[in-house]
């Protein structure tokens, strides 16, 4: 507000001092909870810097005395899961070849059934709707074994297109509901118009929908991003280990049994997996939160 | 008017085929998935399938044995636990947080960014995270220890007592951000003539917020509430990651049960059975809250 007026006339409340008592309490709170909240990252990348006698001496929170990358250089290329020694780079790419076309394949298959249900509702469009935005809320859990059942029949149990397949299942309704809110507050006129010039179903939605319309699939392409890479039920559930996405394989490498806790290498190999989603939000800013915005508020 | 329709258009299955087709993939998951893969589950719920789906039906003695199992009881307690606190915290803090930075701060943004950033990352990086900062070694314990302060104890993750508390801490430190970020939301939809009009009579900010503004905003608290709740009843891979469930099973989830029985106990019909209670419980939640949403709305 005190930036915004350039009016001649006082306009407001009074300017207040910037060292005022409430202004302390806010933001010496602010402060406070922000270190607690940076502390986590913190803790982990210090960790992941150290050696493992550096560790055992000192405390998580100190930086290192000595910095060494060879956690990270373990964590992504040698540490074991099982019999398997190859670290968490098959992880890595095990969640690339499941993101990529999960991504392609939710988002186009979303975004057409939005645009159906907002501007060519028919008869029964609205009931499947309702139920769809039920289904999101719906345990996973109760839906697993049938979908177990139908990836076998069809040949896909345990491979990476069946997985795919879920994420799209599973993503569709969040994005139909963001696709079909977005599409449904574009000024009717502008549809009309594109019928009267002759254009149809498929014509309207490529030619005239999609290039006004880049914005909100780039929130739908944060949210999918963020989600199926953070994904574990399904990927525990739906792949083997040669294909298990990247937050199982962590999770293998990190809590496995065997041999001495190498603390550096779990971090490193912890901080690699949150980097994928790290690097999304802090690059996006505002639009993952309009992405988890629209997610949230219902339709 | 009846008989007009019916000459005029004598086809209707053709009528906006297009749209049709392309609600195919929705149509088939709400189908064959949702409707079809709940109802599946429900009634293999009430079969003896053990290793494999059976078609032998034996009531409800899934339910019956699920209910006298110690493992899934420790698992309903702990949820509620969880639950109740997790609730009262995350709106707790998430609107103190939203509050906060509606007060017309400086660097709203870098704040903002900082506090919602777990949100982005992995209930299993969460999970791992935490369980090395609770390290009772070489964690927080082991630093304050080193400080000189011998005797201090903080070890959650190790104490049957504690151990959810210890899930809390994690699990809130990744999800108040949403909260405050969707609380936020609220607060700005509020006008400023209110903030005036309770200045002009003397009303103190915190009250203000208090009797004023948390009243205003209840559908958004109702999202937010629903949101937290549909989380809690979820919450799965925290858990797998942070303690998988000890120690001992001190730190069972319904979830965990589910995925337990089903895939490691090979005793699908009590992983039906669980799920079906946890259906019912989300239900249980929902009906209310769709009533309040969009049964309210028509009577307007």
């Amino acid at each position: 507000m005190l930036k915004s007026n350039n009016n001649l006339i006082p306009n407001g409340p009074k300017p207040k001092k910037a060292f005022s008592r409430s202004n302390i309490i806010i933001y010496g709170t602010l402060i406070v909870i922000s270190i607690y909240y940076l502390l986590p990252l913190w803790v982990m990348v210090m960790t992941s810097l150290k050696g493992m006698p550096e560790i055992r001496m000192g405390n998580i929170f100190s930086p290192p005395l000595e910095i060494t990358f060879e956690p990270w250089i373990k964590a992504w290329a040698h540490a074991c899961t099982g019999i398997n020694c190859d670290g968490l780079s098959r992880g890595f790419w095990n969640s690339v070849k499941i993101l990529i076309p999960s991504l392609i394949l939710s988002i186009s298959v979303a975004s057409v059934n939005g645009y159906a249900l907002a501007n060519w509702k028919f008869r029964g469009s609205e009931v499947f709707f309702t139920i769809l935005i039920f289904g999101a809320f719906i345990p996973y859990q109760i839906m697993i074994y049938p979908i177990v059942i139908l990836l076998r029949e069809i040949g896909l149990m345990g491979s990476t297109a069946g997985l795919v397949l879920v994420h799209t299942i599973f993503g569709m309704p969040i994005l139909t509901l963001l696709f079909r809110n977005h599409f449904a507050a574009i000024p009717e006129e502008l549809f009309k118009a594109a019928r009267v010039d002759g254009a149809g179903f498929w014509g309207i939605y490529f030619k005239v929908l999609l290039p006004m319309s880049v914005p909100i699939f780039v929130v739908a392409i944060i949210l999918q991003v963020t989600g199926i890479w953070n994904d574990f039920l399904f990927g525990v559930i739906y792949t083997k280990p040669a294909t298990y996405p990247m937050t199982v394989q962590l999770n293998n490498i990190v809590n496995s049994v065997q041999g001495v806790k190498e603390y550096n290498v779990n971090m490193a190999a912890t901080l690699l997996t949150g980097l994928v989603p790290l690097a999304i939000y802090f690059v996006s800013g505002k639009l993952f939160v309009r992405g988890i915005a629209a997610g949230a508020v219902k339709g | 008017m009846k008989n007009i329709k019916k000459t005029k258009k004598p086809n209707q299955f053709f009528r906006n085929i297009n749209a049709k087709i392309a609600s195919i993939p929705m149509i088939l998951t709400v189908l064959i998935v949702f409707l079809g893969g709940s109802i599946w589950t429900i009634v293999y719920s009430f079969t003896s399938s053990r290793l494999l789906p059976k078609w032998k039906f034996v009531g409800f003695d899934q339910y019956e044995r699920l209910w006298e199992t110690r493992r899934w009881i420790i698992s309903i307690e702990n949820l509620a636990i969880y639950g109740i606190f997790s609730l009262i915290f995350t709106l707790v803090i998430g609107f103190t947080l939203a509050a906060l930075l509606d007060r017309k701060i400086r660097f709203e943004n870098t704040f903002r960014s900082i506090l919602l950033y777990p949100f982005a990352l992995s209930f299993i990086v969460t999970g791992l995270t935490w369980q090395w900062i609770l390290n009772p070694d070489f964690g927080l314990q082991g630093v304050v220890r080193d400080w000189g302060w011998k005797s201090f104890s903080f070890d959650p993750l190790n104490d049957p007592e504690t151990v959810m508390f210890g899930l809390l801490i994690s699990g809130l430190w990744q999800g108040t951000g949403l909260i405050m970020v969707i609380l936020l939301a609220g607060l700005r939809g509020i006008d400023e003539d209110i903030w005036r009009a309770a200045r002009v009579d003397g009303i103190g900010t915190v009250k203000t917020y208090i009797y004023i503004i948390i009243p205003m905003m209840r559908p958004v608290f109702i999202t937010a509430l629903v949101l937290i709740a549909a989380g809690i009843i979820k919450i799965y891979d925290l858990v797998v990651a942070q303690t998988d469930g000890g120690p001992g099973i001190a730190s069972e989830v319904p979830a965990k049960y589910v995925m337990d029985y089903m895939f490691g106990a090979q005793n699908l019909g009590q992983g039906f059975a669980a799920s079906t209670m946890m259906l019912v419980s989300v239900i249980v939640i929902l009906i209310p809250w769709a009533y309040l949403e969009f049964g309210g709305k028509k009577h307007a």
